[in-house]
């Protein structure tokens, strides 16, 4: 038997979980669980409190509240470079729904919105006020107590930041993979390159010998080449229905090199 | 088990209806309230047969927890017709044979509702858009597409 709980705050929410409950964002993972008859769980903690819907810009980084929708990043002007990413995931009641707290935690091959901020080296901050950034936090994801409260951003320059949902589904599909990057550029060279995959592992990963590849390299025909030589590396793609490991794996390269050529520029 | 009262209104009539812990919309407004033109599909949030407008926008009914809308304004397919007078959306769909099976029309209804209070004039990708998450296995959705521009332009008709 399912029980819910509403706390007034997401302090008080946090400080009440336990392994057999689940905090209820826009209800499009656990809604889905308990419509599939998900036993591991037999309590929904959710708050009342809008805060962590809150989108805010404070000193030089963009605060979103893990209780934002996909619908209020499309809607707010600060984060336009992410409305391509907000809109490549579902049609428009779920992202009326689904939200970015949500997402961090949406299994492969979802994602795709966590996949641009591990690009854009998010900081995943909990309720505790503890701050993991993105890369670690996915890593122990799966094993993650507490709630998460927001996540923070810089904003990245021009065309830096680059986002590609590859899917077989037109107009709406789940990802074959999706990639995200992010090469700020000095003088023209590439320093602190990000480049990350979605569905391309149990989590979204980054593809750290492309980047390495790309460090201190402006971005033209000889370096996108050199970069997408190691694309898979430190990858794990997996089969599913939608496309083979096999398959993910060869055609990764070229579409990490249709990105670095310009594709999925905003 | 506790049961929980939650009040909101239905096609603008208020409405009070006792949920059970962790269920879904879909359920109370189907058997909770008698309201069975929201259909079940896949229960993922991947068909959208069971779309509802609350507030005006369109959210799959299956994947809301029932005791989230509490106060507010929900519409359903079921509140479209004015008595015997269908409301345009349904005529033009039955026009253009914009339903065949007919279990995806219920949530084609609602997004093209949405879609076109928010936008009278829209362009046929914008249509595919706002129908992007609500699945049809019947039509090629060419029909439901030409049925939501006609009515687009029977409605800019009616204000003129």
């Amino acid at each position: 038997m399912l029980t819910v709980e509403t706390f007034e705050s997401l302090a008080q929410a946090a400080s009440s979980m336990t392994p057999e409950s689940r905090f209820l964002g826009g209800g499009t993972l656990v809604m889905r669980g308990v419509n599939y008859g998900d036993q591991s769980f037999n309590r929904i903690v959710r708050v009342r409190d809008d805060t962590i819907k809150h989108i805010r810009t404070e000193s030089g980084r963009i605060h979103i509240g893990a209780g934002a929708t996909m619908a209020d990043v499309i809607a707010t002007s600060d984060l336009s470079f992410l409305a391509p990413v907000a809109r490549a995931v579902g049609g428009p009641a779920v992202r009326n729904m689904a939200t970015v707290g949500g997402n961090l935690f949406a299994a492969n091959p979802y994602g795709d919105f966590t996949t641009a901020l591990l690009a854009l080296d998010a900081i995943v901050k909990m309720s505790d006020g503890a701050e993991h950034p993105m890369e670690q936090f996915l890593a122990g994801r799966d094993a993650q107590r507490g709630l998460v409260a927001s996540v923070s951003i810089q904003r990245p320059m021009g065309d830096d930041f680059r986002f590609l949902k590859v899917s077989r589904v037109k107009p709406k599909g789940v990802s074959v993979m999706s990639i995200a990057t992010w090469l700020p550029r000095q003088g023209g060279r590439i320093a602190n390159a990000r480049i990350a995959f979605g569905a391309m592992g149990p989590t979204p990963l980054r593809a750290k010998a492309s980047e390495m590849a790309l460090e201190g390299v402006s971005l033209d025909a000889s370096s996108v080449d050199r970069a997408v030589q190691s694309t898979t590396q430190g990858l794990s793609p997996q089969d599913d229905a939608l496309a083979s490991a096999w398959y993910r794996t060869e055609v990764a390269p070229v579409h990490l090199r249709r990105v670095l050529l310009g594709e999925g520029k905003r | 088990m506790a049961k929980v009262p939650v009040r909101f209104t239905l096609n603008g009539s208020e409405t009070a209806v006792f949920v059970n812990g962790g269920e879904n919309l879909l359920d109370t407004l189907r058997r909770g309230v008698g309201d069975l033109s929201p259909k079940w599909g896949c229960g993922q949030g991947t068909c959208g047969t069971c779309t509802v407008l609350i507030d005006g926008e369109p959210h799959l009914s299956c994947l809301t927890l029932a005791e989230t809308v509490e106060g507010r304004s929900l519409e359903t397919t079921g509140g479209l017709a004015n008595g015997p007078d269908l409301h345009v959306l349904q005529k033009v769909f039955m026009e253009n044979f914009g339903a065949q099976c007919g279990y995806c029309t219920p949530g084609m209804l609602m997004a093209a509702k949405s879609l076109l209070a928010k936008n009278p004039n829209p362009s046929r990708d914008e249509v595919i858009e706002a129908i992007s998450g609500n699945i049809c296995r019947c039509t090629g959705y060419e029909p439901i597409i030409d049925a939501i521009l006609t009515a687009a332009n029977q409605m800019r008709g009616r204000v003129a």
